[in-house]
């Protein structure tokens, strides 16, 4: 299978690259960042996923699938520039999908779409409301590209469309929406709220996108493995030192004595839970992590 | 082992049919250590405090999902602990149940925090139709805060019941298990309710107690339970039909209310004592 990988540059996508080339499948990829050193059978093109180049790579190549994960977080970038690459990147990706008949096309969105509220359910199924948009406004964009992919699966039915709420990722590459909040030596917490944080092992997120690309069927997936642990735990076990702030004064910290800064929503995400529910993605797929939690962390750590 | 959590009780929420990892820590974020310590102290407002003694504990399945069902009373809730800590201290194999917490109680930091570690979570029907699915027993009170709001003029009338936990417990398909609480409305006896300073501290409202220290006193409290109470259905039956069988749990909870208050007064007169024997 001829697949094209967007994103393909971070750490996902080089190791989603990776196991597919060891399963014999053909690898273009489309980043706007180089990878050095990418290996033999993965094809570079050096493009924005927005452009006519890009356009020009579904054109005169002719992809069988595409995994999409040119998409970026609160850490890496500022506001427009997420809504133009999450929302109007997806919306090109799809676009190209249709139009140079692309039989599969996988998503690769976050769990956070679900939000963290005080009153929002522990393990969300794929039912549940994006409440990301109230709980964390920072993260509409990211909702926005979710939906956006999913509407896929009934304007292009043809394009078989799966779309992926994966939880966040944790490895020794340190790359990542958690592994940015928990890069510093101290890691700030809100204090009395301890709530849990569910996490992968990257090479374990890389064989979700694999599983979904070879044996998973068009529809809306959460993806998750070992259980969650709570964040005081996740702290403690990859030797940080647990900051933990009053409210009132938590917004007002970040961004100082060595604490990573966050947008304002983000504090809710600090103090309530965001556990997703990944049964129906492991009984489509077969899907099984193989690091639990603690070598998840450990992995992490020892870095 | 901590000065704090007792080696007994320690022992007893280790047996409790959960799977904790290596930290101890089960799926939901339930804490062994955290129970031992939770359980530890409600174990001795149970056995010293309190003094409860619980009936009709044979009625809890072993393994299975039931919907615990009872009155609520009391101003600060010391039933949803005690009816807890009867389920670990009083019963073999000893079970957690799961009660169904008010949503501001998630909201406030440390509770936040700390009932998650109990593996007491905020009332939503996703948890208790998740729970309950799992074969785990959860506890509710259909009265709500209405019922934590009782005056002592009020004590042991049931206001109104809400009526979802019929439905999960429809769509689920477990048995409720009704039991009262007696005791709590002596113990924390209602005289008004304060609703502008609970709303500063993001509560319904601050229940003042005859005794003015909003602290319960110690006055000894039973808790009944009855058999199990099965019900046809799936949970999507017209409101008539759950109207009816809410209303049969209600009339179960007030007659084992009766039932507890008779055994209280033959307790106070000293017609009999109840010793570990008896129960």
């Amino acid at each position: 299978m001829k697949v094209l990988i967007t994103g393909i540059s971070g750490k996902l996508g080089r190791l989603v690259a990776s196991a597919l080339i060891e399963r014999g499948h053909q690898i273009l990829g489309i980043d706007r960042r180089p990878w050095p050193g990418a290996p033999e059978g993965v094809e570079m093109f050096n493009a924005d996923i927005r452009k006519r180049p890009a356009e020009d790579v579904f054109r005169t190549r002719r992809p069988d699938a595409v995994i999409h994960m040119a998409t970026v977080s609160h850490f890496e970038s500022h506001a427009e520039e997420r809504y133009r690459i999450n929302l109007k990147g997806t919306q090109a990706v799809f676009d190209n999908c249709h139009k140079y008949e692309v039989e599969r096309c996988i998503f690769v969105g976050r769990h956070t779409y679900y939000g963290a509220a005080p009153d929002s359910p522990l393990y969300h199924s794929e039912d549940d409301p994006p409440e990301a948009i109230s709980t964390f406004p920072e993260l509409a964009d990211l909702v926005a590209a979710d939906l956006y992919a999913g509407s896929a699966l009934w304007r292009y039915p043809e394009l078989k469309t799966t779309v992926l709420r994966m939880c966040y990722t944790l490895g020794p590459s340190h790359h990542g929406t958690l592994a940015q909040f928990l890069r510093g030596s101290r890691v700030p917490t809100v204090l009395g709220f301890d709530p849990l944080y569910q996490f992968l092992h990257e090479k374990d997120a890389a064989s979700a996108v694999t599983a979904a690309l070879c044996e998973g069927s068009p529809g809306v997936f959460n993806v998750s493995g070992p259980q969650p642990v709570p964040l005081s735990v996740l702290i403690k076990v990859t030797g940080r030192t647990n900051w933990r702030i009053p409210e009132p004064l938590f917004n007002s910290m970040l961004g100082r004595f060595g604490l990573p800064r966050l947008p304002p929503g983000a504090v809710n995400h600090v103090k309530f839970p965001v556990v997703v529910d990944s049964e129906p993605f492991q009984k489509d797929t077969g899907f099984q992590y193989s690091y639990d939690e603690v070598r998840a962390m450990e992995a992490f750590a020892s870095i | 082992m901590s000065l704090l959590i007792d080696d007994e009780i320690y022992e007893r929420v280790s047996r409790l049919d959960i799977p904790f990892n290596r930290y101890g820590l089960d799926p939901y974020g339930i804490s062994r250590d955290h129970l031992g310590f939770f359980f530890t102290s409600l174990g001795w407002f149970y056995r010293n405090y309190f003094n409860v003694t619980a009936i009709g504990l044979e009625n809890i399945p072993e393994r299975e999902g039931a919907f615990i069902i009872g009155n609520h009373s009391g101003g600060i809730p010391v039933d949803a602990g005690m009816v807890l800590t009867s389920l670990v201290l009083d019963l073999d194999p000893p079970r957690l149940g799961h009660a169904m917490v008010e949503k501001f109680a998630n909201k406030l930091p440390f509770l936040s925090q700390y009932y998650s570690r109990f593996g007491q979570f905020t009332g939503i029907p996703e948890h208790a139709k998740r729970f309950l699915r799992e074969g785990r027993l959860v506890v509710a009170f259909p009265e709500g805060v209405r019922g934590i709001g009782k005056l002592y003029s009020e004590r042991y009338q049931l206001t109104r019941f809400g009526t979802g936990f019929m439905r999960i417990a429809l769509e689920a398909g477990v048995p409720v298990i009704p039991f009262a609480f007696v005791g709590g409305e002596e113990a924390y006896p209602v005289i008004s309710r304060l609703e502008g300073i609970g709303k500063l501290v993001g509560a319904p409202f601050i229940p003042v107690p005859r005794h003015i220290i909003p602290v319960p006193v110690p006055i000894s409290c039973q808790i009944i339970y009855g058999e199990p109470m099965y019900f046809e259905g799936n949970g999507s039956e017209a409101d008539e039909v759950i109207f009816g069988y809410v209303a049969q749990v209600k009339a179960r909870v007030a007659s084992l209310i009766e039932e507890g208050r008779e055994l209280r007064r033959e307790l106070f007169s000293g017609e009999i004592v109840l010793d570990e024997d008896d129960v």
